[in-house]
């Protein structure tokens, strides 16, 4: 047991570090600083660059386009990533359909799809949710029937509606998962489908949060028409790519390194902001115990998640262990924004949205604190909340 | 980085919970504790000898096996599976520590002395005004010609009734809660005007109240150097936090472990009560305290070997994991067996019991938070 980065790990994090900071759009950095809303190319941007590099799918395999990396050359990839505030890279394509792809699509279905992911040339979103069904996913009721076509093919016409769509607005094809046998037992209808957003009948809608962003939306499908080698693996048994995708996106799902980033700032910020008695609210008692129960709490995560790597690297898959690290990993981040809008006492209150920056109202630190905060209420929701979470562990790790 | 187990660890690992699933069963302990000695020196001679666990963690040119922190670790979580009562702690973590550290004369026969499973240590540290603070020390160590005399009294000697030899802290000058002034030494129980009262604690081990009244030391008794012990205290200390947290992670493990375990045959309402989501519920939270708590130790344990002020931060960060996770788990075990778990015939109530004396075990959660905001944050207003 060690923590060592041997000279090569260390040769690695100076070339990342190197890369980002001569590569990473000064638009995009400057946006970020101003807290204004990214655009699709804004997002985009930074994936295309890491895709010239090579680096835009670390976790795939090598063949496909992966780096290969180690645990530790990864954790290093996610430090740098934090250190420099980069945007993350949108994981609907690169995270969420790939590993499907790779593992259950045919030869012809990855050729086909995975190089657009690869690239940043194709933005996916994800049609998982429906108003009925939340943590209840298996009871979604989208259906697909499928007809011949007039030109003699095989389609799925798909009629429902999706929720919860991220970013879905800007998607250019989507991952459904839509009910072809009514008459099955709930997970064994369930077909995975790839649907063009371009295909007619499909209406996208907003919904906005909390915080007055557009991140989420309905997607309505009317009579959509899919061809039949849109599916992925067989029909009836998208239930298995479902599960497999949900365990992916579940691993990812702790940011640890974004969080150490995160507190980094809170203290920055703890430090000029003031407490009732005048002095740094940092060293307030008070509001320090509540920083480094945090902070040691954020350390039992980090190692959690790098033994969690470890046995990944022995070969054994995100297992339902993943689970710890959405529960922790959600908790903190929520304790972070909690934190941060606390110690911006009264500013945390005006709602500037994208004008905030050097108003002059309050300092820049304190702009979108709020909406932060109230954004972030989603994290332990989505993914499977974490109460679904528990009983993941419950039935799979405890056997109860 | 690497957080794999060598294949002497494994081996290690698999000794140490053979021999004490053949020989360590709850009832076989209960028994031991219930009568004289308290403790099972068979045991402890078992440890030398047949196991050569001993020297596990101590160089090869002393007579040891060439490990270091990670053995520790790997021993005390096995021990704490067990609820085993016998000094490693005290002897091989803190007197091997200071033996290795301070590399006082003699300390190379001392250790070899561990090994083979005579010499045992208590750590007397902690005095009844004193708390938590390791510096307030009223004990002091008058320099008497080329030695000192001992005068004073420590609280709660952990492992003093079954111990050869004590480690105690003195002041040699400052006063009472300076850092300066703080010496160690090492003293034989049997040594003139050293007395003792021996009594159980409620986790079944057994302490003493050390007293001391003009005991004459050779100056060969002191460990590092005079007045300048405490980085040195410090630094074997946080070596016994590590070891301790490994231990509650044995403790823990078994909490939680025998918990899923009973709710799993208990029937209530027509049904075993682990079809309860209320209870499936806590018991993965459980479950999470305790994959944190391994978590922190190994984090402790591998920085053990960083500079002074790395090392002490991480060893508060882990005892306030465990500190914490000893709490909710063995509380809600207890919970969890309904009025079972408040008997005092199963096992899972003596794990609660040593799981809360390890929340206050060389500082109690609060003290370890302060200890970590002050290493992390700097000084408070």
């Amino acid at each position: 047991m060690n923590l060592d980065f041997s000279p090569e790990d260390n040769a690695f994090r100076l070339e990342v570090r190197t890369f980002i900071a001569e590569n990473y759009p000064r638009a995009l950095r400057e946006k970020q600083e101003r807290d204004e809303t990214l655009s699709k190319e804004d997002y985009l941007s930074w994936h295309r660059i890491l895709a010239q590099k090579g680096w835009a799918v670390p976790s795939w395999p090598v063949e496909l386009g992966g780096t290969g990396w180690t645990p530790t050359q990864k954790y290093i990839w996610s430090e740098e990533q934090a250190r420099a505030d980069t945007i993350g890279i949108l994981p609907f394509g690169v995270s969420m359909l790939a590993p499907v792809l790779y593992t259950f699509g045919t030869e012809e279905q990855k050729q086909r799809f995975l190089p657009g992911v690869r690239d940043g040339l194709v933005w996916w979103c994800q049609g998982y949710s429906e108003p009925g069904s939340g943590s209840d996913l298996a009871s979604l009721k989208t259906r697909a029937e499928r007809v011949t076509g007039d030109d003699g093919k095989e389609y799925y016409i798909v009629n429902g509606q999706k929720t919860w769509t991220t970013l879905g607005q800007h998607a250019d094809w989507g991952f459904f998962l839509v009910r072809t046998d009514p008459d099955a037992k709930p997970q064994s209808g369930i077909s995975f489908l790839l649907i063009d957003m371009k295909t007619p009948g499909i209406s996208v809608r907003r919904i906005t949060t909390l915080e007055g962003g557009h991140e989420v939306n309905d997607v309505f499908l009317d009579n959509v028409k899919v061809p039949v080698e849109n599916r992925i693996f067989h029909e009836n048994q998208g239930w298995t790519c479902a599960k497999a995708l949900l365990a992916h996106e579940r691993s990812g799902i702790a940011g640890v390194a974004r969080s150490k980033r995160g507190l980094e700032r809170l203290r920055q910020m703890a430090s000029t902001e003031l407490s009732d008695a005048g002095g740094a609210l940092i060293e307030d008692a008070f509001f320090r115990r509540k920083v480094a129960e945090l902070e040691i709490d954020l350390t039992a995560l980090e190692f959690t998640e790098l033994r969690t790597l470890a046995g990944e690297s022995s070969g054994k898959g995100p297992g339902p262990e993943s689970s710890i690290l959405k529960i922790k990993g959600t908790e903190i981040q929520q304790r972070l924004q909690e934190l941060a809008l606390e110690a911006a006492g009264h500013y945390g209150a005006p709602f500037l949205g994208d004008a905030g920056h050097n108003s002059g109202i309050g300092p820049n630190h304190a702009l979108g604190l709020a909406g932060d905060y109230f954004n972030g209420r989603k994290t332990s929701i989505y993914g499977g909340s974490n109460e679904i979470q528990r009983n993941i562990i419950s039935k799979m790790v405890l056997g109860l | 980085m690497d957080f794999s187990f060598t294949e002497e660890q494994s081996m290690l690992r698999d000794t140490v919970a053979s021999y004490l699933a053949d020989n360590y069963g709850f009832d076989q302990r209960r028994a031991a504790l219930g009568r004289e000695p308290f403790w099972r020196p068979d045991v402890w001679s078992a440890f030398a000898d047949e196991l050569g666990i001993l020297g596990a963690a101590f160089p090869e040119a002393l007579g040891g096996l060439g490990g270091g922190y990670t053995e520790n670790m790997v021993v005390m979580e096995e021990l704490g599976k067990a609820l085993v009562v016998e000094p490693y702690l005290g002897t091989v973590v803190i007197g091997g520590g200071f033996l290795k550290h301070g590399a006082p004369a003699g300390a190379e026969e001392m250790i070899g002395q561990i090994i083979a499973g005579k010499a045992i240590f208590a750590f007397a540290y902690a005095e009844p005004q004193g708390r938590y603070n390791i510096r307030d020390l009223k004990t002091t160590a008058r320099k008497d010609g080329a030695g000192y005399v001992l005068n004073g009294h420590k609280a709660v000697v952990v492992g003093a009734p079954y111990a050869t030899h004590l480690v105690v802290t003195a002041r040699t000058g400052g006063g009472q809660r300076d850092a300066g002034g703080v010496s160690v030494f090492i003293v034989p129980k049997s040594a003139k005007g050293v007395t003792t009262r021996d009594y159980p604690t409620v986790d079944g081990f057994r302490a003493s109240e050390v007293y001391f009244e003009n005991v004459v030391l050779g100056a060969e008794a002191r460990v590092g150097g005079e007045g300048e012990a405490l980085p040195l205290v410090e630094k074997v200390m946080d070596e016994a936090i590590a070891a301790t947290c490994a231990e509650a992670c044995g403790v823990l493990r078994r909490l939680q472990e025998g918990t899923v375990e009973y709710t799993k045959q208990r029937k209530q309402f027509g049904v075993p009560i682990s079809s309860f989501q209320v209870l499936q519920h806590r018991m993965v939270d459980m479950f999470i305290q305790l994959e944190q708590s391994i978590s922190m130790t190994y984090m402790a344990t591998i920085r053990l070997s960083d500079s002074d002020a790395e090392r002490a931060k991480a060893a508060s960060a882990a005892k306030v994991q465990i500190g914490k996770a000893c709490k909710f788990v063995g509380q809600n075990a207890v919970q969890l067996h309904g009025g079972m778990g408040v008997t005092d015939e199963m096992a899972i109530g003596h794990y609660f019991k040593r799981a809360t004396m390890i929340e206050g075990l060389f500082g109690s959660t609060d003290h370890h938070l302060a200890r970590y905001e002050a290493l992390s944050l700097g000084a408070a207003a």
